[in-house]
């Protein structure tokens, strides 16, 4: 019910809203709940596990009751709390976690068997039989677990994260927040003020209460005006400072755009639903607050029911009472200000009962002291309430009942650093430990002090400190007369007597529960907390925790500090995965390299394959090739009989140089670089530090001082930092400069008996085997741009690569393509290139996966004996040259066409396929139209010992069987006189 | 956590690449249990420990940075081209 004249939105605009289909009027700056309680509304949800009425909690982000859904399909937001989300017209929001409605949910008949769902239940109930685990037990619970569903759909909404810096993060905008931030502000501090309401101030939006004479919430207006004037101050509302991490890193949830109806006319413009903050603070001031804890007693979960400083809220902030006849049961003193407001306000206040003897009594209405209330009738609101005290038990009529247990202060981000925080007998409440957080220093309610004017004092020397710390001068901090009563309360966690009484709302657990896994030998608050899933849902116990492990320590004889608590982790409120991966979707996770070559590639058809970020053409089929298989196999044989052209261009390309290069490449090297002629080319292996294989490739001479390095395709990235760790760590002496030019040059393997004479007419230099001998490089003119040519073959054909700056490389490729068919020959793609390779015996990271050595791919001919070289020392151990290691060798089929697929095993013909009798594997295989038949290449115990032996060969992934011959890798032009000629 | 690069200031951790403990380079003709042992065989202190991190995302310097790893507290970084590494040459 909205009181006329009452809150801080009068005069707001209204506007249409619908909860469950039912449309309502709200006021602009209502959140959901507000609005709902505007109307009358307070059944808004069903519980986890017995489906029971449920009515708004709190007003804040705690909330365990009041969760909606709102949107659908690809926009569908679950576990929306309705005390966050704000109204705006057409805004549509509904119940979950029930069906057909949120009044008559037919799985409510859970809460008639809720013996049956005690805490453990999962543990005892579906021990037996084992078989109806997986087939009923689990798929049933599934289906019943979870509050709010995704649609299944992806989701449309974007989402941003960004980084921020300051010199002080304050957290939160309460009166200590306000002025820690002032404060830092007026000292000339960069300052980022986040608060995860809508609206700054904290409290003291939600309480009547005067500060140097002004309304509380008037005197925030003010600090606010003189903060957002300031040009060194970042004010950012809706942003829940989620967690503190190492160094002074917080992250921070800001919630963009959920209080903005969605405009899909305008995607691409429209805002984020989300941002999620990284902030990178010299200095937090953390001004949490505090969140007011229930008293556990029987159906204490009635809608109706809700905190007294929620109660307050309601009232003061947004001008709606929760009820016409207001009870209040409290253990506290400032609890009572929710009857004297109401009062004042004109609701009827039907009972004050206090669980002291000694409480106030602040107005003309009955104060019932030294009471309890046990227990609530009603069916989807509350109707009264049982007061039992010492002249006995009666029942008062009510239709809200505000209760308070006390405030627990808001430690968790200090506790997210391993800190524990600490009991304090007085304030009944756990606080945070000294310097639990490098940088962070706490204010006001989160620190256990309760009075305004306290967190006022704390806010300004807590700015002080950090103040000082920054070397900036602090204007003496002008602090305002404020409200400095004492916190008085008495314990009382749950009121004694038969029935359930609830502790954590959201998941169902009940007093009987924690004490149920206390007498069951639960008696760790971490055990406890998994055995009865205490804390466990999306408010991770915010307003239960505390309450639960008093529980806990009375069922066990201790006391709470000896009880402790759980271990608090983030995010401090849930946040989306959406956010926390912000652009990385799609090419955002995985960005795509295209070659220069990939247009014509597409436009002749060329399937593409992943190859890390890049994409290559597989092949190009013609017309009538009905499978892979045959386009790859007529541009192998153009290659082996004419001229192929491919684009080579993902090699790593890295260019070195310096006057050292030379000494740095042979320490890279196994074999010697040093020694190499201006204008050639040689094949290199890199080692590991351990002694095993981490790359090969070319690298070309083009000048004395001046290298360039190719690398594999897979390992571009990890040899340039790999090389960039010799010469910095190993190495600083050495004169030497390398930088990556990969994507500076496209490149492309002119391959076949007839690519001689294609280049010539393409070239302004003539080329002959005199002026361009095999494994010959140097500059070369392309129709007039300058490039560079280099003789060498990954086919085994006389062959070329031919590199020009990569802006002319589509013209190229274009160009080379329509003199190779001319000449009979054409493009080739992935597949060819691989088959060519394996023809040959050439290595890819096929072979080199990680566990080879150079002596098992039998280069060890290539570890130069007479200087050293990285990984030198590692590769002589004994079990890296052992003869029967698996090494390299060719395999071909026994009998005709049978298949040899890569990544199977080999065994000796007569043992058991079984691990202990593994001979080695299969790394590369394919079809050879060349020599006719299905090639491999394998490592095999003892490989080049036993070529001519039969091995068995077994893929069960593929249903593989069957015989090979172990040949040489070598399967065409042994002598290799093709590419030398 | 927040690594302060000698040459680009205050980073954030995202733009590393952890390598591991920054050993000295036995001699080229140490004997195999030496290098058994640098490839190998590792101290895993909670507390200070001198590690290399390599600078990936901004100007590409290899760091031996100091921190603690029971509490992430970052004691000292130097650039690893300065910190004499490569030992005996």
């Amino acid at each position: 019910m909205r009181l006329p004249g009452k809150g801080l939105n009068q005069g707001a605009k209204p506007v249409t809203f619908g909860f469950n289909g039912r449309h309502m009027m709200g006021l602009e700056g209502d959140t959901l709940a507000s609005a709902l309680l505007a109307n009358d509304v307070h059944l808004m949800g069903r519980s986890f596990k017995y489906h029971r009425p449920r009515g708004v909690l709190t007003a804040g982000s705690e909330e365990p009751n009041a969760l909606v859904t709102i949107g659908t399909g690809g926009e569908q937001d679950p576990n929306i709390r309705a005390t966050q989300q704000e109204v705006f017209e057409g805004l549509e929001a509904r119940s979950q976690n029930c069906w057909p409605s949120v009044e008559r949910d037919v799985m409510a008949v859970n809460d008639l068997a809720a013996p049956f769902f005690t805490a453990g239940f999962y543990y005892k109930t579906f021990m037996w039989p084992a078989a109806f685990w997986e087939k009923l037990y689990e798929p049933m619970i599934r289906n019943a677990a979870g509050l709010g569903a995704l649609s299944g759909e992806a989701d449309r909404d974007t989402y941003e994260k960004a980084f921020a810096f300051c010199d002080v993060l304050v957290i939160g905008s309460g009166p200590a927040g306000l002025m820690a931030a002032l404060t830092a502000g007026r000292a000339g501090a960069d300052v980022i003020l986040a608060e995860e309401d809508s609206r700054m101030g904290g409290r003291l939006l939600a309480e009547r209460e005067e500060i140097g004479g002004k309304p509380g919430h008037a005197w925030a207006a003010e600090v606010l005006a003189e903060l957002e004037a300031m040009d060194n101050v970042r004010l950012m509302t809706r942003t829940a400072v989620t967690g503190a991490y190492d160094q002074g890193t917080y992250g921070a949830l800001e919630r963009v755009s959920h209080h903005l109806p969605r405009r899909h006319s305008l995607r691409g413009s429209h805002l984020p639903r989300e941002c999620f903050w990284r902030i990178a603070a010299k200095h937090a001031v953390l001004a949490a607050g505090a969140i007011e804890r229930p008293v556990a007693f029987r159906n204490n979960d009635r809608p109706g029911i809700m905190m007294a400083g929620a109660v307050r809220a309601y009232l003061n902030r947004w001008g709606v009472a929760p009820g016409e006849r207001v009870t209040l049961f409290a253990n506290n003193d400032q609890a009572h200000r929710t009857a004297r407001d109401l009062h004042d306000a004109g609701v009827h206040i039907a009972a004050v009962i206090d669980s002291r003897h000694d409480a106030p009594v602040d107005g003309p209405y009955q104060v019932i002291k030294g009471a309890q209330v046990c227990g609530s009738a009603g069916r989807q609101r509350i109707e009264s309430i049982t007061v039992r005290s010492v002249k006995g038990e009666e029942k008062v009529q009510t239709d809200c009942l505000a209760m308070s247990g006390g405030w627990n202060p808001s430690v968790h981000l200090t506790c997210h650093l391993n800190s524990r925080p600490q009991w304090n007998r007085e304030a009944l409440a756990f606080v945070p430990a000294e310097g639990a957080v490098p940088g962070m220093v706490t204010a006001g309610a989160c620190n256990g002090t309760f009075s305004t004017a306290g967190a006022l004092r704390e806010g300004a020397e807590a700015a002080g400190k950090v103040v000082e710390a920054l070397g900036l001068k602090s204007a003496a901090a002008d602090l305002p007369d404020a409200e400095d009563d004492p916190y008085r309360i008495a314990a009382l966690w749950a009121v004694p007597g038969k029935g359930r009484a609830w502790l954590d709302f959201q998941n169902d657990v009940t007093v009987k529960d924690v004490k149920q896994a206390a007498v069951e030998n639960f008696r760790s608050v971490e055990h406890m907390k998994r055995y009865t899933t205490q804390g466990m849902a999306t408010d991770q116990g915010k307003n239960s925790n505390v309450a639960a492990l008093a529980v806990l320590a009375d069922a066990t004889g201790r006391t709470i500090p000896e009880t402790g608590t759980t271990t608090f982790r983030p995010p401090f409120v849930p946040v989306s995965i959406g956010a926390m991966g912000a652009g990385a979707v799609d090419e955002g996770l995985k960005p795509q390299r295209f070659l220069t070559s990939h247009g014509e590639s597409d436009t002749r058809g060329a399937h593409q394959l992943e190859v890390g970020l890049w994409y290559r053409a597989a092949y190009y089929p013609k017309p009538g090739e009905t499978n892979w298989r045959q386009s790859c196999d007529r541009e192998v044989t153009l290659v082996r009989n004419a001229v192929g052209i491919c684009d080579v261009s993902t090699l790593g390309k890295i260019d070195i140089q310096g006057a050292d290069a030379g000494k740095f490449l042979d320490f890279l090297y196994t074999n010697t670089f040093s020694t190499l002629k201006v204008g050639k080319v040689r094949y290199g292996l890199m080692l590991r530090e351990d002694g095993f294989v981490m790359d090969d490739g070319t690298t070309a001479r083009l000048g004395e001082t001046h290298f360039v390095m190719t690398t594999t395709t897979a390992a571009a990235g990890q040899v340039m930092a790999h090389m960039e760790f010799v010469s910095q760590v190993l190495h600083p002496e050495w004169d030497v400069r390398f930088a990556s030019v990969t994507e500076q040059w496209a490149q492309f393997a002119v391959a076949g008996p007839k690519s001689q004479e294609l280049l010539n007419g393409l070239l302004d230099e003539d080329v002959n085997s005199g002026t361009w001998p095999f494994m010959g490089c140097g500059e070369a003119t392309v129709l007039g741009v300058k490039g560079r040519l280099f003789r060498i073959s990954f086919s085994g054909e006389h062959a070329y690569e031919i590199a020009v700056p990569a802006r002319f490389g589509a013209a190229l490729f274009r160009e080379l393509l329509k003199r190779a068919e001319a000449m009979g020959g054409g493009v080739y793609g992935m597949e060819a290139l691989n088959v060519l390779r394996i023809e040959k015996g050439l290595i890819t990271h096929a072979e080199i996966n990680g566990t080879v050595t150079a002596f098992d791919l039998g280069l060890q001919g290539m570890m130069s004996k007479k200087k050293a070289f990285l990984g030198k020392a590692m590769s002589t151990r004994e079990g890296l040259m052992a003869e029967d290691r698996m090494r390299m060798v060719g395999l071909k089929p026994v009998g005709a066409a049978k298949e040899i697929t890569a990544g199977a095993h080999l065994f000796t013909p007569g043992d058991p396929v079984e691990r202990i009798y593994d001979q080695g594997y299969v790394t590369s295989a394919g079809y050879s139209p060349t020599v006719g038949h299905p090639i491999g290449l394998a490592f095999l115990k003892e490989g080049p010992d036993r070529i001519g032996e039969t091995v068995r060969l077994v893929d069960h992934m593929r249903g593989v069987d069957t015989l090979c011959e172990v040949v040489s890798p070598v399967f065409f032009d042994p002598e290799g006189g093709r590419a030398r000629g | 956590m927040r690594i302060a690069c000698p040459l680009c200031g205050e980073r954030d951790r995202r733009e590393f690449y952890y390598k591991g403990a920054a050993l000295v380079r036995p001699a080229e003709g140490a004997d195999l249990e030496t290098w058994h042992e640098h490839v190998n065989l590792r101290e895993n202190p909670a507390g200070p420990l001198d590690e290399l991190w390599y600078h990936e995302l901004g100007c590409g310097s290899w760091l031996k940075v100091t921190r603690n790893t029971a509490t992430h507290e970052i004691l000292d970084v130097e650039l690893a081209s300065e910190a004499g590494l490569g030992g005996e040459k």
